[in-house]
């Protein structure tokens, strides 16, 4: 397995009080294979990703507890100058806001050619050749000019695909994408993950997709794993949870957008708001909204119930829900 | 057929473009809305989709009479309300109110929410007398679904969907015909985007109100428009009934448009076709000639450089009937499906799927 999350805490401590951001992730990214890490803003996506990049703010935030298995070892207990070397080279990742995530008064060229001489000690030289060919690659016109522009002079589309031309300059075996086409048109951002998708299997890599759409995850996810309130609450085959969800929650989810192919009558709602961080409710985290609660839910928090080979969910009442039994 | 309540005829909004600080220069400018027409009847819901930057909100903006437009006619149950001014303006104001895109910065943090719904009051206080205002606030807090002890509470204090519920109880208060939302759902999360969609399809009947409903997700415009207006770099390029347009486009940039949407259905990816355009929006500054779409149209021709195809029934559809005949902006029109067909029985269909 190339990347095992087991039981992932993070929390940061606030003047309000303890933040809990993600409460036991876990989760695996096998080599070549896309995990979709689906969830509303707030639910912990981004602090995972941190966390399993090993970028997150300390403090405020603390790591507290769990694993996370990089080919078996685990980066929680490496030293940050072992981390470092492993970021970029092994791991890297892509970022929804490609503004600030881009230095920006260096060119474009200068930071791309940056991952050939400080990681593999390159000439400038080279490096440059290199960059003009990572541009090329992720199409951008008229490489070999654009390597001397700055950030700023490309539109949102291209910035993202000079991203990813970065995480993939050193073909790592796992590229972290958090929200990379949140803030891009449906037409560009069409463009940006068919390219995403494309090099994806020719360079053999993992990608772990962070994202709150759940048709980018029908589009080009394997598996799918659904966070509520900084825990996986289900995951799955792709095909298998669209066509049945084992969690009320990613039920009420699918229920709930609207459709491209059809009108469709009055959309289900999820009632309520998603939960404070500060004051997650006891038992189930999802209780107070959920069709199917009852007593025990408010009382035990339900463990991840193996469905089957493939399959968990943490929810007391899995088989009802993957039953599709009425609930109201 | 009755006369429609909105009538937007060759609408345009240029905006200078100037350099220099103490002696400006305008060296071009920005067409923002470049000649837009569209109606809308009474009790209808428009939806108007398009990719950022392409005029959405400067529709809006000058529909609910927050910009002039630089040229063109918005008539207001026949009168045309970019005349008007005073009394008169006031009058028509009062029945076109907006709602904005971001629950966030939209509402005064500093005024409390009773405050903030009442305020249309101050500028129309014929709509309710001063004694009968705050009853007329709870009412509203009630109808949108938050509860009226929270009338004293500030904007913070409250979830984005819920700022959302405040927007439109503010935009209601002063009982209007139209209610121009501008991106409503868009800042919000998917689980709390159905409880506002679900409340203004509510509040329409109740209140018998005619929706512009303006939004980038195509899925959503579907669901709660009768017909779709696509723009593109300040035009609309294509306008029908929700099943011309999305299952019936002849315009090449609605059906990329469609194409590029995810649909949330694994199944849906082997059976679906990507239009993945090349290259990026022209500026508005800078429009290209004839169809302004034809820099990434891969149907464009000669002709398409020379002419500026109107937006009307293509000639080829002339002795057709059927749903491909309606307004597309393009010289070379074709039908072209490219959402694919719902199945049937599939799972994931929300009106039959039981809570
Ligand atoms: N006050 C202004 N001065 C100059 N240009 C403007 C002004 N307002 C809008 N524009 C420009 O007009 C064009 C259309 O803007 P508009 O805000 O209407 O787009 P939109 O379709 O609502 O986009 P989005 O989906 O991003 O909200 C854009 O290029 C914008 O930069
Ligand atoms: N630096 C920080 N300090 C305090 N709280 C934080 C910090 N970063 C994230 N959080 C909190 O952690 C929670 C999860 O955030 P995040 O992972 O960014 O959510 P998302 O799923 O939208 O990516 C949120 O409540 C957020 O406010
Ligand atoms: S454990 Fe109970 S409250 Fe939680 S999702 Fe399952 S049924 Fe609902
Ligand atoms: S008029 Fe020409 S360029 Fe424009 S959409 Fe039609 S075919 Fe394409
Ligand atoms: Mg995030
Ligand atoms: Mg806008």
């Amino acid at each position: 397995m190339l990347l095992e999350v087991r039981d992932l805490r993070v929390e940061f401590r606030t003047r309000d009080g303890v933040v809990h951001a993600v409460n036991g992730v876990t989760c695996e990214v096998d080599a070549g294979e896309t995990l979709a890490v689906l969830g509303e803003s707030g639910s912990g996506k981004s602090v995972t990703a941190q966390a399993i990049m090993g970028i997150l703010d300390i403090p405020p935030g603390r790591i507290g507890g769990g694993q996370v298995l990089f080919r078996g070892t685990d980066l929680l207990t490496l030293k940050e100058e072992e981390r470092r070397r492993i970021r970029g080279a092994e791991m890297a990742m892509i970022f929804q806001d490609s503004l600030s995530a881009l230095n920006p008064v260096m060119t474009v060229g200068a930071q791309l050619g940056e991952m050939f001489t400080v990681h593999r000690g390159m000439s400038r030289k080279d490096a440059r050749a290199r960059a003009v060919e990572l541009m090329d690659r992720v199409r951008i016109p008229a490489a070999s000019q654009r390597v001397r522009d700055y950030p700023h002079q490309f539109s949102g589309g291209m910035r993202q695909r000079i991203m990813i031309a970065m995480a993939l300059a050193l073909e790592p075996a796992l590229i972290i994408a958090d929200e990379p086409t949140t803030a891009l048109d449906v037409t560009v951002q069409a463009q940006v993950m068919d390219l995403l998708a494309e090099l994806r299997s020719e360079y053999g890599m993992g990608l772990l997709l962070i994202t709150h759409d759940l048709g980018v995850v029908a589009d080009v996810a394997d598996r799918i794993a659904v966070m509520y309130a900084g825990r996986i609450v289900e995951s799955a085959p792709v095909h298998d949870i669209y066509k049945a969800p084992a969690h009320p929650y990613t039920r009420g989810l699918l229920d709930s957008i609207p459709r491209l192919d059809h009108k469709g009558r009055e959309l289900y709602a999820i009632r309520g708001l998603p939960p404070n961080l500060q004051a997650i409710p006891p038992g189930c985290a999802f209780h107070p909204r959920c069709p199917l609660a009852r007593d025990v839910c408010r009382k035990d928090v339900p463990p991840l119930y193996e469905v089957s080979g493939t399959r968990t969910s943490a929810c007391h009442f899995w088989r009802e829900c993957l039953d599709g039994r009425a609930d109201s | 057929m009755a006369e429609p309540i909105l009538e937007v005829r060759g609408l345009v909004k240029h905006y200078p473009l100037t350099r220099g600080v103490l002696f400006k220069k305008q060296i071009g400018e920005v067409r923002a809305v470049d000649g837009v027409d569209f109606t809308l009847d009474r009790g209808e819901t428009l939806g108007i989709v398009g990719e950022s930057g392409c005029g959405k909100s400067t529709v809006a903006k000058t529909l609910c009479n927050l910009e002039r437009p630089t040229a063109g006619e918005i008539r207001y149950r026949g009168e045309d309300i970019t005349r008007l001014s005073g009394k008169a303006l006031k009058a028509v104001r009062r029945n076109i109110q907006m709602v904005f895109q971001d629950p966030y910065t939209s509402l005064n943090p500093r005024m409390t929410v009773g405050d903030i719904i009442g305020e249309p009051y101050e500028i129309h206080p014929e709509v309710a007398p001063k004694g009968d205002r705050h009853r007329k606030v709870r009412e509203l807090l009630d109808v949108v679904g938050l509860d009226p002890e929270y009338v004293n509470r500030y904007p913070h204090q409250f979830s984005g969907g819920q700022r959302q519920r405040i927007g439109i109880a503010r935009a209601l208060a002063l009982r209007p015909e139209i209610v121009v939302a501008d991106e409503p759902v868009s800042a919000l999360d998917v689980s709390v985007q159905a409880q506002v969609i679900n409340l203004m399809e509510r509040l329409q009947t109740e209140f018998e109100l005619s929706y512009v409903f303006i939004a980038h997700d195509l899925s959503v415009v579907r669901h709660i428009s009768d017909r779709v207006g696509v723009m593109y770099l300040g035009r609309i390029v294509e306008i029908g009934t929700d099943e011309q347009i999305y299952e019936h486009p002849t315009h090449p940039y609605t059906q990329a448009l469609l194409s590029a949407v995810p649909v949330p259905d694994p199944d849906a990816r082997e059976r679906r076709e990507r239009i993945i355009l090349s290259g990026d929006v022209p500026s508005p500054t800078d429009i290209p000639s004839g169809c302004r779409f034809r820099t990434r149209c891969w149907k464009a021709r000669e002709r398409c450089a020379l002419e500026v195809p109107p937006l009307a029934v293509p000639a080829e559809f002339r002795y057709d009937t059927g749903p491909q005949v309606h307004d597309s902006a393009c010289h070379f029109a074709a039908e072209r499906q490219v959402v694919p067909p719902r199945e049937r029985d599939a799972g994931g269909d929300s009106s039959t799927r039981a809570h």
